[in-house]
């Protein structure tokens, strides 16, 4: 199933959401090795580039993401969510989503602002052009600047996030983790039984 | 991302001998006039460039080298020119550019003061050109490389040249940055030797 339904979600989404999650986790690490002052110049060089052909991946793949969530139904919640719980998720995600998409655009434009002026070989194929940003040294400070800033928020956000899904799948119990792993909406005949199974703390939900 | 790794000082030494063989005519002054040993002067420009994909590149030049060549008057063919150039004072457009071209990732300034060329062999090519072939070495590998010289002025003193060279940057170890980067270096040098 490549759409999401009223109880799951679909092929689409899951890989959307794993794909960038791994291209957010990786950028980070990488990120983060790559600003270390000790590091041997030439893999730093390396690492820096490894990074913006990732980086513009994670972008087009956050661009698709916002969309696909916009013209997209979202599953129901699953059963015994609190109103304040669905909300909050809700906004973690809409915020994620957009961070998703600001933070590797910030990234752009750090490379289009640098005085250094490299080149954006994307996966050493095709050259990716700057951004029409002044090159100068305050302007590729304001945008490393903006760029940490939205990473580090983003990290806090996606900690949150896989904590929330942690406690759902380990100490809920419910299937909130579990149908993201999982396409489709396996309790079809459940729907009219929804609203009652929703009263009841449900062990599982959505896998045995 | 760059490394440039030519010294092609020692091509304008051939330069001169061809320069000096060439054959006289009313302006041209005497083989004899031009032969001799000359030391290369610190006003001489070591510029070097490496392209960049999408176009544009980086430009440098080197401040300190020294070298002396010798023109043979009676055969241009046993010319020689010895040529020392000290990575450590690369200069680029800015300090990161620098630093970046001085650290190990190119010349590895620390572990190799000096990129040196020692000519082999001098092949006139035309009344004021001449082809250098030598041993260049970087970063402890020596290859044989060839630069174009071109006479461009001389009298009693002094002569000079100007001298061409496209070094392949991979095979001393500084492939850093290709291919975004050229592998190709090219020098565009002007040499004013000053006679000994």
């Amino acid at each position: 199933m490549l759409r999401n339904s009223d109880h799951g979600f679909g092929t689409v989404t899951i890989v959307l959401h794993w794909t960038i999650a791994l291209l957010i986790l990786g950028l980070m690490l990488i990120g983060f090795v790559m600003r270390r002052t000790e590091i041997d110049p030439a893999l730093q060089f390396s690492l820096y580039q490894w990074h913006k052909s990732f980086g513009f991946t994670a972008l087009g793949a956050a661009l698709v993401r916002a969309i696909w969530w916009l013209v997209e139904r979202s599953p129901r919640p699953v059963p015994g969510l609190r109103p304040l719980e669905h909300v909050a998720a809700r906004e973690t995600h809409r915020i994620l989503i957009t961070l998703g998409f600001l933070t590797p655009l910030a990234g752009w434009a750090v490379a289009s602002a640098s005085t250094l002026n490299i080149p954006s070989f994307y996966f050493n194929i095709i050259v990716i052009p700057h951004l029409s940003l002044p090159q100068s040294d305050s302007s590729e400070a304001f945008w490393a600047f903006t760029h940490a800033l939205l990473a580090y928020a983003m990290l806090a956000l996606v900690v949150i996030h896989a904590a929330a899904a942690l406690y759902h799948q380990f100490i809920r119990g419910d299937a909130v983790l579990m149908r993201m792993l999982r396409a489709g909406s396996r309790p079809s005949h459940a729907e009219a039984a929804d609203l009652r199974e929703a009263m009841k703390p449900l062990p599982g939900g959505n896998d045995p | 991302m760059i490394a440039p790794r030519t010294l092609s000082l020692k091509a304008a030494l051939p330069l001169v001998l061809l320069a000096v063989a060439l054959p006289a005519d009313a302006k041209t002054p005497s083989l004899a006039d031009a032969a001799g040993s000359y030391s290369i002067a610190s006003s001489s420009r070591i510029q070097f460039n490496v392209g960049q994909t999408g176009g544009g590149g980086i430009a440098g030049n080197f401040a300190k080298f020294s070298g002396k060549f010798r023109i043979d008057g009676g055969n241009v063919s046993r010319s020689s020119v010895e040529f020392t150039l000290y990575p450590e004072s690369v200069r680029a457009r800015e300090r990161r550019i620098e630093d970046f071209l001085r650290s190990s990732a190119v010349f590895d300034a620390a572990n190799y003061q000096t990129v040196t060329f020692r000519s082999t062999s001098v092949t006139q090519t035309g009344p004021d050109r001449a082809t250098v072939e030598g041993a260049l070495t970087a970063r402890g590998k020596t290859r044989k490389e060839r630069f174009a010289v071109t006479l461009t002025d001389w009298n009693k003193g002094s002569i000079s040249f100007t001298i061409r060279g496209s070094i392949r940057r991979a095979p001393y170890g500084m492939d850093v940055g290709t291919p975004i980067y050229s592998n190709v270096v090219e020098f565009d040098m002007d040499i004013k030797g000053m006679r000994r």
